[in-house]
């Protein structure tokens, strides 16, 4: 066990954790932030992912004491009121059905149109490729994407 | 908008809705003789001691609270059952606070979330109950005027006077309203005049799942709570002869480790809990556990052995369910006849929320959160297990992260009870991925042997399907094993019956230790793949159009569907180097037509360029929740077409994880087209029927493009002839 501070959407919290606990569990069990959810626990399904130092990772498969005194973004770090570009279009384009899977969607979205406010269909599957979503929401997904870029640009 | 989401106890629901003489709360009441229906106001009801379902509420300043008796699990009863209820009522969705009910099928009727039934089940009872609160603050406010009630209506939250624009806000008046008899008949409103259903109104619970803030199973937490693992026999009804838990003891954190049993369909099924302080603990604990198991008493199949067996089966006696004229007659005397081989792969739910539970037993009572699909059926196994009233057992349901069928099981809300009362703290239990993949239940695997006559005019002379695999009814220890698969025929148009003068469906039910239950769609799932890939090679045979091929059966209802199927998708101008497939299904009484347009890329793969879908789900709430259900239902049915199966080997599934058991991704979705029938037909289910006719529709197209006949599923887009 190991005492290890984790910069939580600019808040730090101190935790007693095993170093090679992942992140994920690190975020939810210990610092009760659940937005982060469990898919897979092997980096397939994209869950779980969250922002590192504004890079999106997948925290099932980082250890906490990787993680430590990083900054790390996670779906209650975006806004506190559904303010960014990507929450707006979700909630246009109605994307979510059941939702479990459209935390670590939105995360991953944000972080592409961060680095590309303009992509294209092709840009979109390499960023998203990694995440599924059992409901089928996919097609609203590519379109809520698409509808957030112009957003970006309107303001 | 305030929508505020909690898990409540009648008596928080009473505060909360401000159920105290001040509030007008309406509710039904089932009396057990009838279906009738009685529309019941809260303090009428208390004192001649009826227990009623409240179903809305609403306070002195004016707050409406309604009760959502069904589970959300994506497919948007949150937002349907309220659109309905505030459409009557005459208030906008944003003046509502919507609230979970907690299981009690006593009160709120059957509350399992399945058979795609929440609407078609309980609309007329919705309608009526909110017209009834509006009638009574219609009435209210007419006799505070001194007017006829006929000249006030009801908009927005208030009463108003016509004639002088005096309005009362519906708060100003519910403590009068509450002591009048709720109206015996009552006119609802023309679908005409609807302001919030058939709109496509946003979904409440949006705001909350783009932000981390909705609550699911998983998320849910007590104070003190320890979280649980379990290592579960690796074949399907294994027994622990014993175990070793010295390493997991030294695991930090590990608190408990106890054997647990989980009720599967009435058969103890057994496991070890490793319980921990974090999940990721337990998790640890449990990799250090050392188990010996007794599987000895069944079979270890594997997926050969099991569809050797239906084979084998499909060539035999039949436990006959629906028949009509003599097929085998027919078939013998028949100009042309069509023969064809079916068969479908078992599958995982893999719900993206894996399962979960947490429980909390006490010396009084106990009490369950969970991402739960039948509420009132784990209220009355865990009554019947524990031997206590219902009043002792609340299950409250969170939000659920996909159901799919598999979270109306009553197995894993067992488990979770055990390990809390045994260590007497709140504990969660988690599934892994692993666990979710590889204990199941799982969809059953099937398989169809079909044969046809075509006429000499190309009409369907007969039809006749022999089917083999597990019956989900026939898993209870006892269960009588000679009756017929009532679901043999689900997803083939009622129409059809009406029309092929020979037929015939009967199943030979195959036995196996694999436990199966309800996959979206249930057995549509499988059946349509066979019932309309056979049709598309009868129309073949008749050398007819695959559209007029059916419509030469159908009546009027069908044929809207059909036609508006042509115009939507260009049929009759379809070009060439192109695959067109079409498929119609019916099941929980809606109707859906498909058609899939394929071509092939320079590589020689498959490429699906369109999907068209025209559902006919009668009378409807939310278009475009329909169209989300059928944009989902369809890459549901995609990824079970072309990209997963569970297969076994010795006794135990193969794919653990999302690496083996491949799920389809953004870039495999196709244009999705969804289109829905207007008309008065009774309401139909929405979350499921579109599932079915995806995949013969996508076959068909790859017929029609390749002359490549796909008769097992699933196969690879990739490689095709």
């Amino acid at each position: 066990m190991a005492s290890i501070t984790l910069k939580l959407n600019n808040k730090n919290y101190t935790i007693e954790a095993d170093p090679k606990m992942p992140l994920l569990w690190a975020i939810r069990d210990l610092a009760g932030l659940t937005g982060t959810k469990y898919g897979c626990g092997i980096a397939q399904c994209g869950a779980c992912t969250v922002h590192l130092e504004g890079v999106p990772v997948r925290s099932c498969s980082i250890p906490v004491s990787s993680a430590a005194n990083k900054n790390i973004t996670t779906i209650e770090g975006l806004s506190t009121d559904n303010s960014t570009a990507v929450q707006r279009a979700w909630i246009l384009e109605q994307v979510p059905q059941c939702g479990y899977c459209q935390s670590g969607q939105i995360m991953a979205a944000s972080a592409l149109l961060k680095r590309n406010p303009n992509p294209t269909d092709k840009d979109i599957d390499a960023a998203m490729q990694g995440h599924i979503c059992r409901c089928g929401t996919y097609p609203r997904i590519r379109k809520a994407i698409k509808t957030a870029a112009q957003l970006m640009t309107q303001k | 908008m305030e929508t505020t989401l909690k898990n409540i106890s009648r008596r928080n629901f009473i505060k909360l809705s401000g159920l105290t003489g001040t509030a007008l709360t309406l509710g039904f009441s089932f009396s057990a003789s009838a279906n009738e229906l009685d529309i019941w106001n809260a303090s009428a009801a208390e004192s001649s001691g009826v227990e009623l379902n409240a179903w809305i509420s609403i306070d002195t300043n004016g707050k409406v609270t309604l009760l959502n008796h069904r589970s959300e699990m994506g497919q948007g009863s949150f937002q349907s059952v309220p659109q309905m209820i505030a459409e009557e009522l005459e208030v906008a969705l944003d003046q509502v606070n919507i609230i979970f009910a907690p299981g009690n099928g006593r009160k709120y009727g059957s509350q399992v979330t399945g058979g795609s039934s929440t609407i078609r089940g309980s609309y007329k009872k919705l309608l009526r109950l909110g017209a009834s609160a509006r009638e009574m603050l219609i009435e209210t406010a007419a006799k505070k005027w001194g007017v006829n009630k006929s000249e006030c209506y009801a908009e927005n939250g208030s009463v108003i006077h016509r004639a002088s624009g005096k309005k009362f806000h519906y708060g100003e008046l519910v403590t009068e309203a509450a002591k009048l008899e709720p109206p015996k008949e009552i006119a609802l409103k023309n679908p005409k005049d609807y302001k919030l259903i058939r709109k496509p109104l946003p979904r409440q619970d949006t705001p909350m799942k783009v932000n981390g803030k909705a609550v699911f199973g998983l998320d849910f937490k007590l104070p003190g709570m320890l979280y649980a693992v379990v290592e579960r026999s690796p074949r399907f009804q294994g027994k622990v002869i014993k175990w070793d838990d010295t390493e997991t003891k030294k695991v930090p954190g590990v608190k408990h480790v106890l054997k647990v049993t989980r009720d599967e369909f009435g058969n103890m099924r057994e496991g070890v809990a490793v319980v921990a302080d974090n999940t990721w603990a337990a998790m640890q604990g449990r990799k250090a556990l050392k188990i010996e198991w007794d599987d000895t008493a069944f079979p270890h199949h594997s997926t050969e052995e099991l569809y050797a067996k239906m084979r084998e089966q499909v060539k035999g006696e039949m436990i006959s369910f629906r028949t009509m004229g003599n097929t085998t007659s027919a078939f013998a005397k028949a100009e042309k006849k069509v023969e064809a081989t079916y068969e479908t792969p078992y599958e995982s739910h893999s719900c993206m929320e894996p399962l979960n539970c947490v429980a909390h037993v006490t010396d009084d009572k106990i009490e369950i959160w969970g991402p739960i699909q039948g509420p009132d059926w784990i209220q009355q196994n865990i009554c019947s297990h524990f031997k206590l009233p219902p009043e002792k057992v609340i299950v409250n349901m969170t939000f659920l992260g996909g159901g799919f069928g598999r979270k109306a099981f009553t197995d894993y809300p067992y488990e979770a009870v055990m390990i809390s009362k045994e260590i007497k703290a709140p504990v969660q239990v988690i599934w892994t991925r692993e666990d979710d993949m590889t204990i199941g239940p799982f969809r059953p695997g099937m398989v169809y042997q079909c044969k046809g006559a075509v006429t000499g005019s190309g009409r369907i002379g007969s039809f006749e399907t022999k089917i083999s695999g597990q019956n989900m009814d026939m898993q209870n220890p006892g269960a009588d094993k000679t009756s017929y698969n009532g679901s043999d025929t689900e997803g083939f148009l009622e129409g059809y019956f009406e029309s092929i003068p020979h037929y015939s469906f009967g199943d030979s039910p195959l036995d196996s230790p694999v436990p199966v239950m309800w996959w979206r769609s249930v057995y549509s799932s499988t059946n349509a793949f066979a019932f309309e890939s056979f049709i598309d090679e009868m129309a073949v045979q008749a050398g007819k159009d695959p559209i007029d091929f059916r419509r030469q059966h159908l009546g009027e209802r069908y044929q809207l569907l059909m036609n508006k199927l042509e115009q939507v998708t260009g049929w009759k101008e379809r070009g060439k180097n192109t695959g067109y497939g079409v498929a119609i299904t019916e099941c929980f009484s809606s109707i859906v037509g498909e058609v899939v347009k394929v071509s092939k890329t320079a590589e020689g793969k498959i490429k699906i360029d369109k999907v068209w879908a025209v559902m006919d789900c009668g009378w409807y709430v939310n278009p475009d929740i329909i169209k989300a259900q059928v944009e989902g239902s369809i890459v549901m049915a995609l990824g079970a077409a072309t990209k997963h199966e569970t297969t076994f080997k010795d006794g135990k599934a193969v794919e653990r994880n999302f690496d083996a058991y491949k799920m389809p991704r953004i870039q495999d979705i196709p244009e999705i087209e969804v289109h829905i029938m207007d008309n008065e037909e009774k309401a139909g289910g929405v979350g499921e029927p579109g599932l079915p006719p995806f995949t013969p529709a996508l076959t068909n197209a790859i017929f029609d493009l390749t002359g490549t006949r796909i008769r097992r599923l699933p196969f690879s887009l990739d490689k095709i002839g």
